[in-house]
């Protein structure tokens, strides 16, 4: 045959294109919602709070979000990859309740409870994954089982061994300094008291970013949430990411637990219930979609940082702290929303 | 056309049973570099278990399967492919709101960098995903759109570009155009030929619509109730032949004379033809 395939007379433009429409691409991202919300949230709260403006407040603020943008982060990866995990909330508790008793009434050191607890939350979320795999449940059930298991065991196992709903104090012992030097401390930069933690969730959130975006196991995570038989059918190993993501969340949960343990030196057996639901809302104003494989580790951050806002704000507005959880679900809702419109747009290649 | 050279694929005699089943009986074909197979026949005619042999999905269980003048017996998909036969199925397994390149390399992803620091090698990857798709004839604006945002005539190309990059030289599609108007269609027919033509790919096309099959097809063979009722060269056939045998063949004669005809006493006429 002489016939060719026909060309279309027109070349790929390629790259090109990419630079050419480079503010089109911000806002076709993921978390371009959240950043609008995060401006909005800030400049209500800066109009309406007098005492929001200051230096020391926006500390405060970024302390407050880093508890729930440590999760938040993992979590989201997790929603990315087509999952939910509603026992993170208490399964921050779970770790630092372990850490705490493990160091106190069983060996007596603090690195053998901290690492203890490191390798229990780490097999928490490898259970999560692998009930997942095994039953073929939604994650949904599967983690409400464990979230409900955990908050009880908690509270039993404390209240078993230490006769009270509470641990003991853990900041005469050994190598406290140190733990709390790497967890939990605070630095002074600019006149202003820094804790170690907004640190960390900056971190974790760009080295997340860099994992989504730019490596393989990213490309993964991506196609496992949105199409798991597509993924399967050309080779990635669906299984492995998933449980590999629940056991991100693990560890996310572990380093928070030791920055409260840290911070608190004794552990509420009862705290921790239903932080799950705010790390998940993080992660669905940050631009996550409930149902995968869309979303982003940026978006989660200024998730958390909207709610660190809105807590703060709230209190310095001198409202009743209450309105909060209120705050909390209309953003919810308005990012769902907002989010879906911007979502479709990019899918029409608008 | 192409010269005859040696097959890559070659079937002798192949049947499938499934327990007292008979499924697939005698079925001999031969797929050749650059020649599409086209491979008709009704829903339960055999076409799925035909190329779920080839793809390495079944075993068969009689007659000889020979790739590279080898007798086979795959026992995965996986092997399959290791010898360059690749299956691009309906669901085409793509990720929607995966960007495109990022499809095209899902599972095997180009990276640079070592250990901690192996990181994607997007600018290859996009190079070489536009010149694959360029050079088979579909210009995308913008390879970071989401698949999902492609029509599905170049979603099919997209999986079957990829197919092809990977290293498939036989192509096994099923039912590329089922789904797809006649633009879209079109669009998928040429690329098929491509493939074949450009590519030296040996194409082997599943396909109820004996137009679509006609317009690229070197070689034809019809499926009925797990027999071949037809295997013809292109030359040897007219579309209008293709179309008859299609459509049911004799047995669709036994029923037209049924209709229109006087009724033949007792057994229905269509059974009786059919079964031999």
């Amino acid at each position: 045959m002489t016939t060719t395939a026909q060309q279309p007379g027109v070349g790929t433009p390629r790259r090109q294109v990419q630079s050419q429409a480079f503010w089109r691409r911000i806002l076709k991202r993921p978390e371009a919602g959240a950043l609008g919300g995060a401006v909005l949230v800030f400049l209500f709260f800066y109009i309406i709070a007098p005492p929001f403006r200051q230096v020391p407040a926006f500390t405060t603020v970024l302390y407050q979000a880093s508890t729930i943008g440590i999760p938040a982060v993992a979590v989201a990866m997790l929603m990315i990859g087509g999952e939910f995990d509603l026992s993170a909330g208490v399964a921050v508790t779970t770790s630092s309740l372990a850490a705490a008793i493990f160091a106190t009434k069983v060996v007596d050191s603090i690195w053998i409870g901290v690492a203890f607890a490191l390798v229990f939350s780490l097999a928490v979320g490898a259970l999560n994954g692998y009930l997942l795999i095994r039953t073929r449940l939604h994650s949904f059930l599967v983690t409400l089982g464990t979230f409900l298991m955990l908050q009880g065991l908690n509270i039993a196992i404390t209240k078993l061994i230490t006769g009270n709903v509470a641990t003991g104090d853990i900041s005469q012992m050994a190598g406290f300094s140190l733990g709390q030097a790497i967890f939990a401390s605070n630095f002074t930069f600019g006149g202003v008291q820094i804790s170690i933690a907004i640190v960390y969730w900056f971190l974790f959130a760009a080295l997340a970013t860099w994992v989504l975006l730019r490596t393989k196991v990213g490309n993964w995570i991506f196609a496992v949430g949105g199409q798991g038989d597509s993924a399967r059918a050309v080779g990635v190993p669906v299984r492995r990411v998933k449980i590999g993501l629940f056991m991100l969340v693990g560890f996310s949960c572990w380093f928070l637990a030791m920055h409260l343990l840290f911070a608190y030196d004794t552990v509420q057996s009862g705290a921790g219930i239903g932080n799950e639901l705010l790390y998940i809302a993080a992660a669905v104003v940050g631009g996550c979609l409930l149902t995968g494989g869309y979303g982003s580790a940026v978006g989660s951050a200024l998730g958390a940082f909207i709610f660190g806002m809105t807590t703060e704000g709230v209190i310095y507005a001198d409202w009743d702290p209450d309105w909060f959880q209120f705050f909390v679900g209309a953003m919810l809702l308005l990012a769902t929303v907002v989010n879906s419109w911007i979502r479709e747009r990019a899918m029409r290649g608008k | 056309m192409a010269e005859k050279s040696t097959p890559i694929i070659e079937m002798k005699g192949v049947g499938k049973n499934y327990g007292n089943i008979n499924a697939l009986r005698g079925v001999n074909l031969t797929v050749r570099r650059g020649e599409v197979t086209c491979i008709l026949g009704d829903n339960g005619a055999g076409k799925s278990t035909l190329i779920n042999i080839i793809a390495g999905l079944f075993q068969h269980s009689q007659g000889e399967y020979l790739v590279d003048g080898e007798a086979v017996q795959f026992s995965s998909p996986r092997e399959a492919l290791d010898r360059g036969i690749a299956t691009v199925y309906q669901t085409l397994a793509l990720v929607p709101l995966l960007p495109v390149w990022r499809n095209f390399f899902l599972g095997s992803e180009l990276t640079k960098g070592r250990g901690l620091f192996q990181r994607l090698d997007i600018a290859t990857m996009w190079e070489q995903t536009g010149d694959e798709l360029h050079r088979m004839g579909i210009a995308l604006e913008d390879l970071e759109q989401p698949v999902g945002t492609l029509s599905g005539g170049q979603r099919q190309v997209v999986a079957i570009a990829r197919a092809v990059h990977f290293g498939a030289r036989v192509l096994i599609l099923d039912e590329p155009t089922a789904a797809l108007g006649v633009a879209q269609s079109g669009l998928v027919l040429r690329y098929i030929s491509a493939a074949a033509r450009d590519h030296g790919v040996g194409v082997i096309f599943i396909t109820h619509n004996p137009h679509h099959a006609y317009m690229v097809g070197d070689h034809f063979m019809v499926l009925q109730r797990g027999e071949v009722d037809l295997d013809a060269a292109r030359s040897d056939l007219t579309l209008e032949n293709l179309m008859f045998h299609m459509a049911g063949g004799a047995g669709l004669s036994a029923l037209e004379h049924e209709l229109h005809g006087k009724h033949n006493e007792g057994q229905p006429t269509l059974e009786g033809t059919a079964s031999t």
